[in-house]
């Protein structure tokens, strides 16, 4: 090696807020932790905060290439840049460099939840870097912090409407049959108590198998997202699974009532988004699995706000 | 240089003392003395009404406790080491809680943990299983579980239960034991991932545990998997409480540096965002758990996390999961799911206990599918019957449903049975509540209960294992009319045409006919068991039943005598062949008679006939295999007997039972020993009845006493045993003027001195016998200072023959044992020359009455003392010659002593003897100065203070001093 490089730098964010949830307005007070062993001369220590929504298309819609190629430009909700120390030097040791920075949304933007899709993504992060000269490596650490709505405690609830659903699945009720010979008579029933949700509370309801000739294997409630981007194109609207969760194994007692309960994941849902470039939107899959493997599904869109 | 000088020069002669009058020593009465019994005086306040005089305290004296006693009741130590250490530290946090509660209320519940036992005991199998993780080393490759749902897009989410690392192995054919090494195994990796802060691999061992719970293909073995993976979840549940709470108390100790503990009731507003978030965090995941099994057992081993986050959410939490638990299908998973549902809720004191009524009522409303055709299906696959399907939903049954009963009103229990009556099949129900509710609840309704099992007819499950459990549900708490009960039910157990099942029934109804009834119903009761036990000889399989049976009848029937004359009860003993179960009813027999009190004497004949064969049968099964501690029980419990019986004024009688006694129990050392003693004692209260005054028939009686000891005494083994009866029969002999007898008895002792081992084993080791020998010798020695010369024999014939035995006794080499017995022998004879003896017996003329002094006894005595001084002189050069100059200097000084006491200093040469001795004990300075210097003192102070005597004396007191 030709120069002694500095042996150990290490930079981190840390940001009051365990939970690092932040509203929209809110500022986010943290330091940055600086630890080195020797003095470190640098050009500047600054500190972006970024909102990004990430739009991609699936190669279902397009071409594979295209999808590779023609992702959609990331729309940028925040962007802004700190300088929490000038250029200067780094004494040994442990620094810790407070800061405060305000969550504000770019000018024609607002800002919307955290989101981890598939096809599409929003995200924040906070990001540090330790701009150094010519032939010194930068250093750069990156926190992802959590947006979510607020909150306004001053405006009275929204009445509260009775978006309760009742089912029942028989074998008549069923779509996309087949062979309407080979399904197995039975009779389901149910309830959701809500189909538009708050994400924080559980999805409820419970379901009844009333009757059934044969054997039940599982009955499982699936989590689907709906993401559809907007592009040059047209649309191109994705659904894909979140997380399934069962609530029913193996054969069930029949005319007992059976919970149906589910959390709402953090970061892979967020509240129902309709924009102009893409929508973010939510189902719920009831699943029965018969022995014989055969599948019913019955689907619920359903809306979530927070 | 002063050594003894040879033997011409001096002679011994003893020191005649004038009579002593007898003084009284100064006395003054005492109200303590060191071997009363230590007792514990309880003073008691009265009321005020007393009058102020009267408020004495009233001593109540107990016993304090004997430690050896304290630690034999209670559960032996042995079994409570029994129960792995290693699961039960998981235990003792989780416990104590629950402990806790049960300590404060009046109802004792059993603890989970003495129940885990039991399960993992009862619940085995021969099957081979297999199980399926990530976290074992060996094992296959298991192809990657397809999941059920067609769209495959992973997300990070289901990380947890993701088997993309390649690791899932699967390990079958494992065998029982192997399988529980593998649980183990995994709970060892848990803790440890845990401690290497690796959580999500730790999470994902106890979701791997619980999916082992969803697998019933050995049925037989899951109550035992079942207690086997909860262990690993409650740790897995510990670790995490712990973990938050100590993250909850860092941050409230750097914020306030203050209290660093969390109080035991904390409430949610203490605990800091940090440790909230990381608390709900652990839900999220949880709640992300795909199968329902695993997610439930995974939230509810964490359940009491929940304390944290707020105080309502607990109990909604296990509401949530009690509804949860409809969703499985299995029926057994499911009552094992609520069961430990129900444990969780049960460890935090504070919650309603609601949620367990809920549980079981969900499962009575599940009760149908235990008999639908898919779980049939099921059990004839593994090849189970119906009968122990069943038997596998006890446990968590009783769990439940004990849960529910605890600290209970009655009011339950009827709301219960009305619910389970309309259930079809309900006798495991009825069977679990009857086991569960407090037995006086279910006694007071025997009848009903009764009524209730005759009507169900479950098929699978036996109507007389409910008899069981009624019986012993009657066999704690009152009934209000065990007649009509006991009619009722015997109506149906004597009808049993198995014998397993009728011993099973009777067994548990012996206790509660034994305590009922009289003895007319206790026979029937036997005769009824001999009759059903009788054909083909099926009681041979039924020892255990049938010993528990006798045990219950000796121990709680009230007359215990009148059992003998039952003619049943005999018969029923009879039926016991074999040796060893024979000795064991022998034993509960003895046992149970001996524990009534020594007072209750017997002399029914019957009684004694009884119990002498019951004691026979125990001596007879004695024999050269016998462990040292069985005999020495079965001596105990023998001899115990051979002291109670007590004819009372008919002494022949009672002597002729000894003989008796003694022809049965040929083989016992401690039997043998026990008769002697009270054959002894028979005939010293035989001289106590005349006071001393023999008439011809009671001479001839303690005559035939001393006779029998002296024939008894030879057919024991043990050496020391046998030296100290003789000399005991020689006193007691002594006592009641049968001299030839005490002659005898002492030759005999003196023949057997010589074969007295040199060494005996006290405690394990091997010690020298000598210091034995020594004091027995003294012992003799004052015994036979009052034993008349024989006048056949000769002049201290039998003190000659005990110089003789001593001569050829093979003594140690350096021992100066015999020369310390000559010392004694000089003093006895010297006390022998008196002219009346210290102390005498009654009727019996020593030899200072035989001899009245004679000259010619008293120089045969001294000759006698001459050749003894002779020998210690000897000895004395002999340990000078070999160096060991303290123990001649303390013999000397012994040798010393006994002639300026025992001797007579006017004797030629005698008095130079003593200062000769003196001057080898001081010579090299070996002597304790201050001893010296008090032994001169004494001897100053008793000189004699006459005579020629007092001359000598002063003179050699006077060179003492120099």
């Amino acid at each position: 090696m030709f120069f002694k490089d500095d042996d150990f730098i290490a930079l981190d964010i840390k940001v009051k807020k365990c939970s690092k949830v932040y509203h929209e307005g809110d500022v986010i007070a943290g330091v940055v932790v600086f630890e080195c062993k020797n003095d470190v001369k640098h050009d500047g220590i600054d500190l972006t905060i970024e909102g990004l929504v990430n739009l991609q298309l699936s190669s279902k819609n397009v071409g594979i290439f295209e999808a590779f190629y023609n992702s959609v430009k990331p729309i940028q909700l925040v962007s802004s840049v700190l300088e929490i120390a000038s250029a200067g030097k780094m004494p040994a040791g442990k620094t810790e460099i407070p800061f405060e920075a305000p969550l504000q949304a770019c000018a024609n933007r607002r800002l919307y939840e955290t989101y981890h899709g598939v096809f599409i993504n929003i995200q924040y992060n906070l990001h540090c870097d330790l701009k150094r000269g010519f032939l010194h490596k930068d250093h750069g650490r990156t926190l992802e912090i959590m947006v979510e709505y607020k909150k306004q405690p001053g405006l009275p609830a929204p009445p509260k409407k009775d978006t309760s659903v009742n089912f029942t699945i028989t074998p008549e009720s069923l779509q996309n049959v087949n062979d309407r010979s080979r399904v197995p008579r039975f009779l389901v029933t149910g309830r959701l108590d809500a189909t538009v949700c708050e994400i924080s509370k559980p999805f409820t309801g419970d379901l009844i198998v009333d009757q059934c000739e044969g054997e039940i294997k599982s009955v499982e409630l699936q989590l689907l997202r709906v993401e559809t981007c907007g592009c040059a194109e047209g649309f191109a609207r994705d659904v894909t699974e979140i997380q399934t969760i069962q609530i029913g194994e193996g054969n069930i007692v029949r005319g007992l009532a059976i919970p149906i309960y589910m959390i709402f994941p953090r970061m892979f849902t967020c509240p129902t988004l309709t924009t102009s470039n893409f929508k973010v939107e939510f189902e719920v899959n009831i699943v029965i699995i018969f022995g014989d493997e055969h599948i019913i599904t019955e689907n619920f869109p359903i809306t979530l706000i927070r | 240089m002063s050594t003894p000088r040879s033997q011409s020069l001096w002679e011994w002669a003893c020191r005649i003392a004038p009579p002593v009058t007898k003084k009284k020593l100064p006395s003054e009465e005492v109200h303590d003395h060191p071997l009363k019994p230590m007792t514990i005086t309880v003073s008691e306040t009265r009321g005020a009404s007393k009058r102020l005089g009267t408020g004495t305290s009233t001593p109540t004296p107990s016993l304090v406790m004997d430690p050896l006693g304290a630690a034999l009741d209670g559960s032996d130590p042995l079994s409570q080491f029994a129960k792995d250490p290693l699961t039960s530290d998981a235990w003792d946090a989780t416990d104590s809680q629950t402990t806790k509660v049960a300590s404060s209320t009046d109802e004792y519940m059993e603890p989970w943990h003495t129940r885990r036992a039991v399960i993992l005991n009862k619940f085995t199998t021969s099957e081979k299983l297999s199980m399926v993780s990530s976290f074992l080393s060996a094992g296959e490759k298991v192809v990657r579980a397809q999941s059920s749902v067609s769209s495959i897009v992973r997300t990070r989410l289901e990380q947890l239960d993701d088997y993309d690392d390649g690791t899932m192995r699967e390990l079958a054919n494992l065998t029982q034991q192997e399988y529980i090494i593998r649980i183990e195994q995994l709970n060892k990796q848990l803790v440890h991932n845990w401690e290497k802060d690796s959580r999500v691999n730790a999470l994902r061992i106890a979701i791997q545990c619980s999916a082992l719970l969803e697998d019933t293909s050995v049925i037989q073995f899951y109550p035992s998997k079942f207690v086997l993976i909860t262990d690993i979840l409650d740790s897995f549940g510990k670790l995490v409480y712990d973990r938050i709470k100590a993250k909850a108390e860092s941050k409230i100790m750097s914020g306030r540096r203050a209290s660093t503990t969390l109080p035991d009731n904390f409430t949610p507003d203490m605990i800091p965002e940090e440790a909230k978030e990381i608390c709900s965090n652990w839900f999220y995941k949880c709640s992300s758990i795909r199968e329902l099994v695993r997610r439930l057992y995974v939230e509810a081993s964490i359940l009491k996390t929940y304390s944290f986050l707020t105080k309502a959410e607990f109990s909604q939490a296990l509401t949530r999961l009690t509804k949860m638990v409809r969703g499985i299908g299995d029926p057994l998973v499911a009552v094992y799911a609520r069961c430990y549902l129900c444990r969780v809720g049960m460890s935090v004191s504070t919650i309603n206990r609601q949620f367990l009524k809920e549980n079981f009522y969900d499962f009575l409303a599940t009760y149908h599918q235990l008999f639908s055709g898919p779980v049939r299906s099921v059990l004839n696959t593994q090849k189970v019957d119906m009968c122990t399907y069943l038997h596998l939903y006890t446990p968590a049954l009783e769990w439940i449903v004990q849960g529910l009963a605890h600290n209970a009103p009655e009011s339950l229990l009827v709301e219960i049975l009305s619910r389970c009556y309309h259930k079809g099949n309900s006798a495991l129900l009825l069977n679990t509540v009857m086991t569960s509710f407090r037995p006086s609840y279910v006694s007071s309704r025997a009848l009903y209960f009764i009524e209730l099992i005759s009507a169900c007819n479950t098929e699978g499950y036996p109507q007389y294992l409910l008899f069981k459990s009624l019986g012993n549900c009657l066999s704690v708490a009152e009934t209000e009319s065990p007649l009509q009960v006991l009619n009722e039910v015997w109506k149906v157990i004597s009808k049993l045409e198995q014998p397993a099942q009728y011993i099973a029934c009777a067994e548990v109804w012996a206790h509660f006919i034994v305590t009922h009834f009289s003895n007319h119903e206790i026979n029937i009761f036997l005769g009824d068991i001999i009759l059903h036990m009788t054909p083909n000889r099926v009681y041979e399989q039924f020892y255990p039943q049938l010993l528990n049976i006798v045990d219950k009848v000796v121990t709680n029937c009230a007359d215990f005598e009148s059992l003998f004359s039952m003619d049943k009860f005999l018969p029923l003993i009879d039926m016991f062949h074999g040796e060893t179960i024979k000795v064991n009813v022998c034993k509960s027999i003895m046992a149970a008679y001996m524990s009534r009190g020594s007072k209750e004497l017997s002399n029914d004949p019957i009684v004694i006939d009884a119990l002498m064969f019951v004691c026979r049968g125990m001596h007879d099964s004695v024999s050269v295999l016998t462990v040292e501690d069985e005999k020495r029980q079965i001596g105990l419990l023998i001899s115990q007997l051979v002291r109670q019986v007590n004819f009372g004024q008919d002494l022949e009688q009672q002597l002729s039972y000894f003989v008796e006694a003694r022809a049965a129990f040929t083989n016992l050392d401690s039997v043998h020993s026990t008769l002697v003693q009270c054959v002894n004692k028979l005939s010293v209260n035989t001289g106590r009845i005349v006071r001393g005054h023999h008439t011809r028939k009671t001479a001839s009686f303690v005559r035939a006493c001393a006779a029998y000891c002296y024939i008894t005494i030879p057919s024991i083994f043990s050496e020391y045993t046998r030296l100290q009866l003789y000399l005991l029969s020689a006193e007691v002999a002594l006592m009641n003027q049968c001299l030839g007898q005490a002659d005898a008895c002492l030759k005999a002792a003196l023949s057997l001195v010589p074969e007295l081992p040199t060494s005996i084993e006290v405690d394990g080791k091997m010690r020298s016998s000598e210091p034995y020998l020594t004091s027995y010798i003294s012992h003799f020695l004052s015994l036979l200072l009052i034993v008349p010369d024989s006048p056949q024999l000769g002049v201290l014939y039998l003190l000659r023959g005990l110089l003789n035995v001593l001569k050829h006794y093979t003594w140690d080499q350096n021992s100066s044992a015999r020369i310390r017995i000559y010392l004694y022998v000089i003093d006895m004879l010297s006390t022998a020359a008196q002219e009346t003896y210290p102390y005498s017996i009654r009727k019996v003329d020593s030899n200072d009455v035989l001899y009245g002094s004679d000259p010619k006894f008293i120089a045969e005595i001294n000759s006698v003392c001459s050749g003894l001084i002779e020998e210690i002189l000897t000895h004395l050069k002999f340990l000078g010659s070999s160096e060991q100059l303290h123990k001649q200097a303390a013999l000397a000084f012994d040798l010393f002593i006994r002639i300026v006491i025992r001797g007579d200093l006017t004797s030629p040469g005698l008095a130079t003897l003593a200062l000769n001795l003196w001057n080898l004990a001081n010579k090299n300075r070996l002597l304790d100065s201050k001893l010296a210097g008090r032994t001169v003192e004494y001897l100053k102070r008793r000189s004699p203070t006459q005579g020629v005597q007092q001359n000598v004396y002063n003179e050699l007191l006077n060179k003492l001093g120099s």
